[in-house]
């Protein structure tokens, strides 16, 4: 009977030869071409306040904090695929439902280069910046169910925009990444521009292997836009608030950061135990004409600020699927107000209703997370997080959140 | 004409750098890295992305990786969704033209054989399940035969230059193979029908071709780590059905199965899993070796 099971592998063996020169075999999960996966997020939220205040810095984009009670999130949909042998495509649209409205974001589509050989690739439509390292990380794959504060602070959640970007890796042993992109720079930080092109970014990034067990990454980044018109007001999801007109005239904007990760795990087999620090710093130069109008009401003033934030965070694996994370955030802002004119409205007013004024102590914000995640698809996860500073009183918020991962099997980012 | 001289020297020089330039191989494993390098001897330089210790289904792009994949001419991996996680993601970020997958310099081992285990339901409930059948494939001593035919052939597409090299590295592998197989088949015959408890689904391949019967698996669903309840449920099963080992790979947790072998005086069994995982096995044919070795003689760990 053995030799019969022999025989027969035998013959299997010399059939694969021709039989099947390129079976089913496959590296990605595109049993659907292309690959689709669906993200679903829930929470359930307990907060203090919901409203997002951070004096001295006009917020913009996404910036925000969940609504108190049971809510979903970003429920994401991505498709993505080769599209043929040189190019790949992606696209990620988010899902959400606020104040009784659904609304469809656009996230990413982009296509980008396979092909173009010697290290080089360019990737081309709507696409999150390289700047940073959380920033070109989808907000389910964080480590924390919020953002830092820095990123809601600087670039109203997650710097995205459309345009182009160029990247080389040296071909050295020492991974060496180089990159830039030209976008329309009209998102938050940016603002509306002529050209519709006064966007440009830069970063570096550096990393490698300490020893079998550890590795780390470093990088280096450079933002900066120009424009005509910035509306600024915070949340953007259910509409901007009744009468008032919060904008920022002829102005400009750049953001330098550095970022980095160093990841632990014995053998380098983080299956059972692992571990990830990470840090980012930012600082943001802008300055513009401040139009702040409300009812019948104006006032104007020339704006000069600076406004910096980091963030330090640990996740430790201390046993298979069980997860806890430690971040601290904090935030720093200086402005200079020149030129006030009062149309109505007096400077105290104008200053805390634009967002400029810095008042009260540094924010800042802890939080502690413990998740449970069962499988590569499956996540559970609590997080209490403390934030202070500004005028407000500190914000307690709790939140118990679902992400969950249908269809293709994603890759992890480092 | 000093500068003519210069320029032609230099030329030369090139030319005799690019003439002796080795094949850059970038293995997702270890066992791939042992097989290119017996097949291609002097004319590669191989890399292995996973040690032995690793489990190849939890990598990630880390950058030292990613550099690595830049500066490679042969891609040599398992496929059937084995590196799903972190081998896309690495193609992508390189920006190397010739390790795509439409290329030469991309070979997937597992795509070159006929692979067991394809399930016929893919449900995420059954665990982290491989559409296209069970990764595993350097266990299978004929189809590992076949891959390295398949391979040897690749590298002399790549690199035709020591097209005779390589034909000769490979009927020397082919002999070497064929009598090994024979001998190790002999060794085994006694674990013919032997019952044995698995971590996770790595040995199919090995089991198949030597009539080992797996009755269960660690895992509760493959890619879930052994939970109380399913080892509970395991107990039971070893304690109707009996059994006569329990296998586990050297980058597996062990607890669930020292649990189980406390109680039940079934033996467990500690395995290289690949070329590195232990002392001896150094090669791939050590590798065999020693894992039949401790299989045969029951050697704990």
């Amino acid at each position: 009977m053995k030799s019969h099971t022999a025989l027969a592998s035998v013959t299997l063996a010399v059939l694969s030869i021709s039989a099947f020169p390129a079976a089913a075999g496959k590296i990605s999960g595109n049993e659907f071409n292309p690959a689709i996966s669906l993200i679903l997020d829930g929470r359930y939220t307990d907060i203090d306040n919901s409203e997002l205040e951070l004096p001295g810095f006009q917020l913009g984009g996404e910036a925000g904090l969940p609504d108190n009670g049971f809510s979903t999130g970003h429920n994401e949909l991505s498709i993505s695929a080769n599209i043929d042998d040189k190019f790949y495509g992606s696209m990620t649209s988010a899902i959400v439902y606020e104040e009784g409205e659904t609304e469809i974001e656009l996230e990413e589509a982009y296509i980008e280069t396979l092909k173009l050989g010697s290290g080089f690739t360019i990737k081309g439509g709507r696409f999150l910046s390289s700047v940073g390292y959380l920033n070109s990380i989808h907000d389910h794959a964080h480590d924390f169910a919020d953002r830092p504060l820095v990123y809601d602070a600087l670039f109203g959640g997650h710097l995205v925009d459309t345009g182009v970007q160029v990247r080389w890796i040296a071909p050295t042993d020492l991974y060496l990444n180089f990159g830039a992109e030209v976008t329309s720079g009209s998102e938050f930080p940016g603002g509306e521009n002529e050209g519709g092109n006064k966007g440009l970014a830069f970063f570096i990034k550096t990393g490698g292997d300490i020893n079998i067990s550890s590795s780390w990454q470093l990088g280096a980044s450079y933002y900066q836009s120009e424009f005509d018109v910035r509306e600024a007001g915070g949340h953007h999801h259910g509409g901007e608030e009744a009468g008032a007109d919060n904008e920022l005239l002829n102005g400009d904007v750049d953001v330098a950061g550095l970022d980095l990760v160093y990841k632990w795990a014995p053998n380098g087999n983080s299956k059972r135990i692992n571990f990830k620090l990470q840090a980012e710093y930012f600082v943001k130069n802008e300055k513009g004409s401040a139009e702040f109008s409300e009812d019948a009401g104006m006032a104007e003033a020339n704006y000069d600020g600076e406004q910096a934030g980091y963030y330090i965070q640990g996740v430790y694996q201390f046993m298979p699927a069980w997860r806890v994370g430690l971040r601290y955030d904090q935030l720093s802002a200086d402005n200079t107000i020149t030129d006030f004119v009062d149309g109505g409205i007096d400077e105290d007013e104008f200053l805390e209703e634009s967002g400029l004024g810095v008042e009260g102590d540094d924010p800042t914000k802890s939080s502690l997370m413990v998740d449970y995640i069962p499988s590569h698809f499956s996540r559970i996860r609590m997080q209490y997080s403390k934030l202070d500073g500004g005028h407000s009183d500190t914000n307690d918020m709790i939140i118990l959140q679902y992400t969950m991962s249908l269809g293709s099997h994603g890759a992890h980012t480092f | 004409m000093k500068i003519v001289t210069t320029a032609v020297s230099f030329t030369l020089l090139l030319f005799s750098l690019s003439a002796s330039a080795k094949v850059n191989v970038f293995a997702c494993e270890p066992e791939w890295k042992a097989l290119v390098e017996t097949l291609g001897g002097e004319h590669v330089k191989a890399f292995a992305a996973t040690s032995a210790f690793q489990d190849p289904h939890y990598v990630e792009a880390r950058p030292s990786l990613i550099a690595k994949t830049r500066q490679a001419d042969l891609l040599v991996c398992t496929g059937a969704e084995l590196e799903v996680g972190w081998l896309p993601l690495l193609l992508r970020q390189s920006g190397n033209a010739s390790i795509q997958e439409s290329e030469l310099g991309f070979f997937l081992a597992a795509e070159q054989v006929e692979r067991i285990e394809i399930p016929t339901v893919l449900d995420r409930s059954q665990g982290d399940v491989h559409a296209s059948g069970n990764p595993h494939v350097h266990w299978g001593p004929y189809r590992l035969l076949a891959i390295a035919k398949a391979l040897s052939e690749r590298l002399i597409r790549i690199d035709s230059d020591n097209t005779d090299d390589y034909q000769a590295n490979f009927r020397a592998f082919e002999g070497m193979w064929k009598k090994q197989i024979k001998s190790w088949e002999t060794q085994a015959a006694q674990l013919k029908g032997k019952k044995v408890i698995v971590y996770h689904k790595n040995w199919s391949y090995m089991m198949n071709w030597l009539g080992i019967e797996a009755i269960g698996d660690l895992e509760p669903k493959p890619g879930i780590p052994p939970t109380s309840a399913h080892l509970a449920s395991l107990l039971k099963k070893v304690r109707s059905t009996g059994a006569d080992y329990i296998l586990v790979a050297n980058y597996q947790n062990d607890k669930g199965a020292l649990w189980l072998s406390q109680k039940t005086n079934v033996p467990v069994i500690n395995l290289p899993f690949t070329v590195g995982g232990s002392e001896k096995a150094t090669d791939l044919v050590s590798l065999y070796n020693e894992v039949l070795t401790r299989l045969t003689t029951g050697v704990q760990q």
